[in-house]
């Protein structure tokens, strides 16, 4: 039985249509990797997953249970199910790394307060740091923050989890670190995932399932392997990080529009 | 484009006008809803205590000093002022009265307001923007957290309890100001000064001003912390929404001044 299902999300900014009509299903248990280029709208459908942002149409069944429709206070409910690690990390940067791994833990009573350092050296030990409790975001590395801020996500043992770009940003070898690190909490703790990425390397490694968000719509998905030998030229254009194709064709023909569509209004001002 | 009219510049003038008075009432709306999110999740669990008694502390004996001396200074001021002119028709005797009054019924609470709108108003939008252009606060949304809840409802009920109590001490040294300055500078009569600025003074003029000075309290945290909430765009939007911060609550604080004056005459 899938965790996630999507079924015609439609998200728009003012006249930008971001997401139009996008199907999406996350099997349990299973990775499922969200590729698109940059501005293509995937942090909007992760966003709209986790309730951060509503949608304008469609649904999105959790669990069965249709999130779109939910106030405050039931989201509440079902956000206790998510984890997200953000793209920049996001740490709370008016705390130490202990109390932004324990954040959570203390907002919901999870643990007595004398066990909290202990639940929070383990989190930490899982993903592979230790002995930084007192330190501050600041003092920490670009790799290191997306460490803590993965242990801060997994702290309240979340049944899904959302990786927003997770290796962007990082050095190839610490990048690796973390798609070790994503595998590794997906065997251990048995965590349905969705990652939205366009670092393909990563994507290739930490994925049972790609699929490639286009124009606001997911316009194939399928295992690493199929889409590494997809028929489709748009996606193949992307995974293969062709120049020439048909999203940059297309891209130059609307770049070529706005600047015909440009000088009459230009002849008009002067 | 064929849908572009030519325009004239009245029109354009009056389009900008139109659009900024739009914004505003839009502003006000925004505002209205964020308090009434304060008021349904004020009593709901977890308690919040720990991080209202955090905010006391920033709001109001970070804000102590600069209060008092803008509080002694202004006393000073008015001193001096009523003297040369009740000097005129032979009335320096009132100058305690003057003081106290004016003190305690009006620029007490006012100054002790521009000053928190200045300090803790940019203080908070920064902080809260910063925290919004960064993700932090949907971070903290996804560690079943409401933002409103965790960070706008301690700033509001902190700085309402807490300027009230820095406004007694505000008029507590302006009146001690203006008194040093009449009878150690002017030469006044030191008994009759303190005699008149009982004589007139009545409780009234006293908790009007702390009236004041909480409602103050409560919409410069309000302001302020819906333009960080709403602050987008990096390091620029995190600093146009600190002066916009400041600018909004400094005026709001003048402006219900005079209303809730008229009010409680």
């Amino acid at each position: 039985m899938p965790t996630i299902e999507i079924h015609g999300l439609c998200k728009r900014f003012g006249k930008n249509v971001v997401l139009d009509g996008l199907d999406l299903t996350v099997p349990r248990g299973k990775n499922t990797v969200v590729i698109g280029g940059s501005g293509t709208g995937k942090s909007v459908l992760i966003k709209c997953v986790v309730g951060l942002l509503r949608a304008d149409a469609g649904e999105i069944r959790i669990d069965g249970e249709d999130v779109t429709k939910m106030d405050e206070r039931e989201l509440i409910r079902v956000r206790m199910k998510f984890g997200m690690l953000f793209q920049g990390s996001a740490l709370f940067d008016s705390m130490n790394v202990g109390d932004n791994v324990a954040f959570a833990l203390r907002r919901l009573h999870r643990y007595p307060e004398h066990q909290i350092p202990n639940v929070v050296e383990e989190k930490l030990a899982l993903v592979g740091l230790r002995d930084l409790q007192h330190l501050m975001p600041s003092e920490l590395s670009g790799g290191m923050k997306k460490r803590v801020g993965l242990a801060r996500a997994i702290a309240s043992e979340p049944e899904i989890l959302l990786y927003d770009e997770p290796t962007t940003g990082l050095d190839p070898i610490m990048a690796d670190v973390i798609n070790d690190l994503v595998i590794r909490l997906r065997e251990s703790l048995g965590v349905t995932s969705i990652s939205i990425t366009h670092d393909m390397a990563s994507a290739y490694k930490i994925a049972d399932f790609i699929a490639m968000l286009y124009k606001g719509k997911i316009i194939e998905v399928g295992t690493p392997d199929q889409i590494r030998q997809t028929a489709n030229p748009v996606v193949s254009q992307f995974v293969e990080g062709r120049a020439q194709g048909p999203i940059t064709a297309e891209h130059e023909e609307f770049v070529r529009f706005v600047h015909r569509s440009g000088e009459p209004r230009g002849q008009e001002e002067h | 484009m064929a849908d572009r009219v030519k325009r004239n510049g009245l029109s354009v003038v009056l389009e900008k006008f139109g659009t900024r008075v739009f914004r505003m009432v839009e502003d006000l709306g925004n505002v209205f809803v964020l308090f009434l999110q304060c008021l349904t999740w004020l009593f709901r669990p977890p308690s919040e205590i720990r991080n209202i008694v955090k905010q006391m502390e920033e709001v109001g004996i970070r804000s102590m000093p600069v209060v008092l001396v803008t509080a002694t200074f202004t006393g000073m001021v008015i001193s001096l002022q009523s003297w040369s002119g009740f000097q005129r028709f032979q009335a320096t005797s009132l100058v305690g009265s003057v003081v106290a009054l004016s003190i305690t019924r009006e620029l007490g609470p006012v100054f002790a307001g521009l000053m928190v709108s200045g300090r803790v108003g940019a203080a908070m939008a920064a902080e809260l923007g910063t925290m919004k252009v960064t993700e932090q606060i949907d971070a903290l949304v996804t560690l079943a957290t409401n933002p409103v809840k965790y960070l706008v409802i301690p700033r509001v009920v902190a700085s309402t309890v807490v300027l009230p109590i820095l406004v007694v001490f505000a008029d507590l040294v302006g009146i001690l100001g203006g008194y040093f300055v009449a009878v150690y500078l002017l030469g006044a009569n030191p008994y009759v000064y303190v005699n008149k600025t009982y004589q007139y003074l009545e409780f009234k003029d006293i908790y009007t001003g702390l009236i004041k000075a909480a409602v103050f309290g409560f919409l410069i945290a309000l302001i302020s912390c819906y333009n960080g909430f709403i602050a987008e765009g990096g390091a620029e939007g995190v600093g146009r929404a600190t002066t916009r911060a400041v600018v909004a609550s400094s005026m709001v604080v003048l402006i219900s001044d005079y209303f809730m004056t008229s009010f409680m005459f």
